[in-house]
């Protein structure tokens, strides 16, 4: 449980930073007082992109509103010729780009997520749009509309949410900042670069908040699971344990035994979850691989294997003292 | 003479059942010679069950003297009757208590490795895996051995250690006639061969009449034969 949560949540900041390059930008404009990652209203001037357009080093600029849909899921109107040139084109794996106002592009996941293919329609913002064509992934977003019906739709004519730049050569990229820094004084203004370090679990406090729950509640979990499997089996094999002190066993060598089975289960159980951390993975591409992305996530294997070690030993810790102590007499008269 | 390998003076064991007292032993007194088959007779209740125990180091006495190869019971700790159980005494009980999930082979193995025994058995274990006709089911889990074969296996376990003493409370209590013939001579056979003495607690006058000596017991003291 613990690698899959650690893993989604690495794998889609992963899939998002991913996308985000694919954009091909380098440099991003977000709106004032937004954060780095996170789904933007769109309140940029659209009259920016052009004057973005006009500064020393820029070859390209495009904006793309984006519209939330509930949950994570985002919508996003864009100039498709713009990003297209600046990207280095679309895949189509079927059908065309967009042409008319009410017609989707969808990429290759989302399609396979909602069973979706060209011709088909999507109800979107209370539409129904047609697919016109489904692209490979990895470009900005999963699904996209055209830039002005989708402001016109959601009342924000003349309005962007991100600002993507490219320059004629990427070594000028600080120097670009600095210089629309001098105009955009309040607008978080990043480097690709930059950008993609703000993809990770550390620059984002909900879900590091989030990691340590899940850490705390697995190791409650590995705990509770073990206390009353352990509890159980030393009830269920009070006789054996009998038969052990019979034969001149004292409580160390009880106690290890106990402990020696507990950290074999432990270990066993790293490498079902490790194992189980792929299933969770293959089953998220095969049936979500829009909704959702898994990464596994190697610097975790040895993390969450002794936080299951930890709750594993804390768990046995009483009833193996329970029964090192127990009488051997009583024991062996236990049915 | 040598000493006795057990001397009991004046043992008495008594329980705390509720608010009674329960006067188990009252003043046994008993000796037993080294290499000695000597058979403990009795009905239910009798007190014999008590004996064993302590002789085992399963229960200390609450007063008397007892003295097993010169270790004095009331003397010993817990953990001294545990290191007793150990090295110098090996039991064989009537539900032969052979762990279910372990082999034939690890059933032995498990009382050489709490022995701290390690290396391979010797050749004369071998011999009494033999004469005891289990050699060749030591891969076998415990229930795919009949009640007879099972025995044998608990008798191979308590003697892989060499104790000095054997032991056997019901040995044959669960077994048919031509098992219970079958074990008796096994154990009449071990105590000729490895010279251990051994302590048999039986109601059954058959199974006793296997042994050097008979002793009977009755209410908490013991009765030589008649």
């Amino acid at each position: 449980m613990m690698l899959t949560l650690v893993g989604v949540g690495e794998g889609m900041l992963r899939d998002q930073e991913a996308r985000t390059r694919g954009v091909g930008a380098d440099i991003i404009i977000r709106p004032a007082g937004s954060s780095a990652i996170g789904i933007t209203p769109p309140n940029i001037n659209e009259k920016l992109v052009a004057w973005a357009k006009e500064q020393p080093h820029v070859t390209q600029a495009t904006g793309v509103t984006i519209q939330p849909l509930g949950g994570v899921s985002t919508v996003h109107g864009v100039d498709l010729d713009a990003l297209s040139k600046m990207s280095g084109g679309f895949t189509f794996i079927e059908g065309r780009p967009f042409q008319s106002g009410q017609e989707a592009i969808i990429d290759e996941y989302y399609a396979k997520e909602k069973k979706l293919h060209v011709g088909s329609t999507v109800k979107i913002l209370n539409r129904d749009w047609a697919i016109t064509g489904i692209f490979r992934g990895g470009k900005l977003t999963r699904m996209m509309l055209p830039k002005t019906v989708l402001q016109d739709l959601t009342a924000t004519t003349g309005k962007v949410s991100v600002i993507y730049v490219k320059l004629d050569d990427p070594k000028q990229t600080q120097a670009v900042i600095a210089n629309f820094k001098q105009t955009l004084s309040d607008y978080p203004i990043y480097s690709m670069d930059e950008l993609a370090t703000q993809f990770s679990v550390n620059s984002i406090p909900e879900l590091k908040t989030f990691i340590g729950v899940v850490m705390t509640l697995s190791v409650l979990f590995g705990f509770l699971v073990v206390f009353l499997a352990m509890y159980t089996a030393i009830l269920e094999r009070t006789r054996e344990i009998g038969i052990l002190k019979a034969l001149g066993a004292g409580q160390s060598y009880v106690l290890g035994i106990l402990l020696r089975e507990t950290i074999l289960m432990a270990i066993i159980g790293s490498l079902m979850g490790i194992g189980m951390s792929y299933v969770t993975r293959w089953l998220i591409a095969t049936f979500i691989p829009a909704s959702m992305t898994q990464a596994i996530v190697y610097m975790w294997w040895p993390i969450a294997s002794a936080i299951t070690l930890g709750g594993a030993l804390l768990g046995v810790l009483y009833p193996a003292i329970k029964a090192a102590r127990q009488d051997a007499l009583e024991s062996l008269s236990y049915d | 003479m040598t000493e006795p390998i057990i001397a009991i003076r004046d043992l008495r064991k008594t329980f705390r059942s509720g608010e009674v007292d329960v006067h188990a032993l009252r003043g046994v007194d008993l000796s037993v010679a080294h290499g000695e088959f000597l058979a403990i007779v009795g009905p239910s209740g009798s007190g014999k069950s008590t004996l064993f125990n302590i002789l085992g180091g399963l229960t200390p006495p609450t007063s008397g003297t007892v003295l097993i190869d010169g270790q004095d019971l009331m003397q010993l700790s817990d953990s001294g009757r545990t290191n007793l159980r150990k090295k110098t005494v090996g039991f064989v009980f009537q539900k032969y208590n052979l762990l279910p999930t372990l082999t034939v082979a690890d059933n032995i193995e498990i009382a050489r490795d709490i022995a701290g025994v390690t290396g391979p058995m010797d050749q004369q274990f071998r011999d009494v895996l033999d004469t005891l006709g289990i050699a060749n089911k030591m891969d076998r889990k415990p229930r795919q051995l009949s009640g007879g074969e099972q025995q044998r296996v608990a008798i191979a376990r308590s003697v892989v250690n060499r104790p000095a003493i054997l032991l056997a409370d019901e040995p044959t209590g669960n077994l048919d006639t031509e098992n219970s013939t079958a074990v008796l001579d096994l154990m009449r056979s071990l105590n000729k061969k490895l010279g251990q003495t051994i302590l048999m607690i039986t109601h059954n006058p058959e199974a006793a009449a296997f042994a050097d000596r008979i002793v009977h017991m009755r209410d908490g003291h013991l009765h030589a034969a008649a």
